[in-house]
């Protein structure tokens, strides 16, 4: 069927003229300080993504026996891995704190009426992240 | 009709790796990154850890700790791909290096940890 048209609108087609779109340089991201703190936030799961392949790593040593264990352990003790889980443990942290602080813009929660404010929104998720770190840590060190 | 996307599944993914990490992660890397190797603390021995990891309820938060932060790592690393560094050209590429990198770990992470004596 053809379209059918309209006085002063143009007929329903597929293609479209190209759009004007002002190219963004790559480095987009480093002129300004709330663009690269979104992207340092992005690039906080590569961390994460470390983290992990070292967790395996140490559950690799550990199914290996004591010895193992003992050199994966060790590993740790030299500057530059120092270095590794500090930066890692910094991005880690930016991430965990960026991450509570989104609840408050996902839900507004009203109590009689009144749209409770974002501190006490987010306040449970830090509450939750104590408890579960004090759990870890207890479990791990007993 | 546009076809159905696996996106709200990856994001789900993405969001459920992103509450693992965040409330989980850190208090890890503290322990074993920092507070052992420094000496703040005394490290686990391994005949203290070895039970620990053993027990089913352990073995499935480790699992579920290693693997599910692997997808938020993969989407948040696609799109900072994407965006920042503008290689749309490359997206099929990216995205199989990313999910089969979240795929790869998880069946890593299953592995060690059934196998485990």
């Amino acid at each position: 069927m053809a379209p059918t048209t309209v006085e002063g609108v143009p007929a329903y087609t597929e293609f479209h003229p190209r759009w004007y779109r002002p190219r963004v340089s790559v480095y987009w991201w480093l002129g300004e300080w709330r663009y690269l703190r979104f992207i340092l936030r992005e690039l906080s799961s590569v961390f994460v993504a470390v983290f992990v392949i070292v967790t395996l790593l140490g559950l690799r040593a550990l199914r290996n026996g004591a010895e193992a264990y003992a050199r994966f352990m060790h590993r740790f003790e030299n500057p530059a891995a120092i270095a590794l889980s500090t930066i890692s443990f910094f991005f880690v942290l930016f991430h965990s704190i960026t991450w509570f602080n989104l609840a408050p813009s996902a839900m507004a929660i009203r109590f009689r009426g009144r749209r409770l404010p974002n501190i006490v929104v987010a306040a449970p998720n830090y509450v939750l992240w104590l408890v579960a770190s004090v759990a870890v840590a207890w479990l791990v060190l007993r | 009709m546009q076809k159905p996307s696996n996106e709200a599944f990856l994001w789900m993914l993405f969001s459920a790796g992103g509450v693992i990490a965040a409330f989980l992660v850190p208090v890890h890397i503290l322990l074993f990154g920092l507070a052992f190797p420094l000496g703040w603390l005394r490290a686990p021995s391994y005949e203290h850890l070895m039970p620990l990891v053993r027990l089913p309820l352990v073995r499935i938060y480790l699992f579920l700790l290693c693997s599910v932060p692997l997808f938020h790592w993969a989407h948040r690393f696609r799109y900072t791909l994407y965006d920042g560094l503008q290689v749309k050209h490359l997206n099929e590429v990216i995205f199989t290096l990313c999910y089969g990198g979240a795929l790869l770990g998880t069946i890593v992470a299953g592995y060690l940890l059934w196998t485990m004596a």
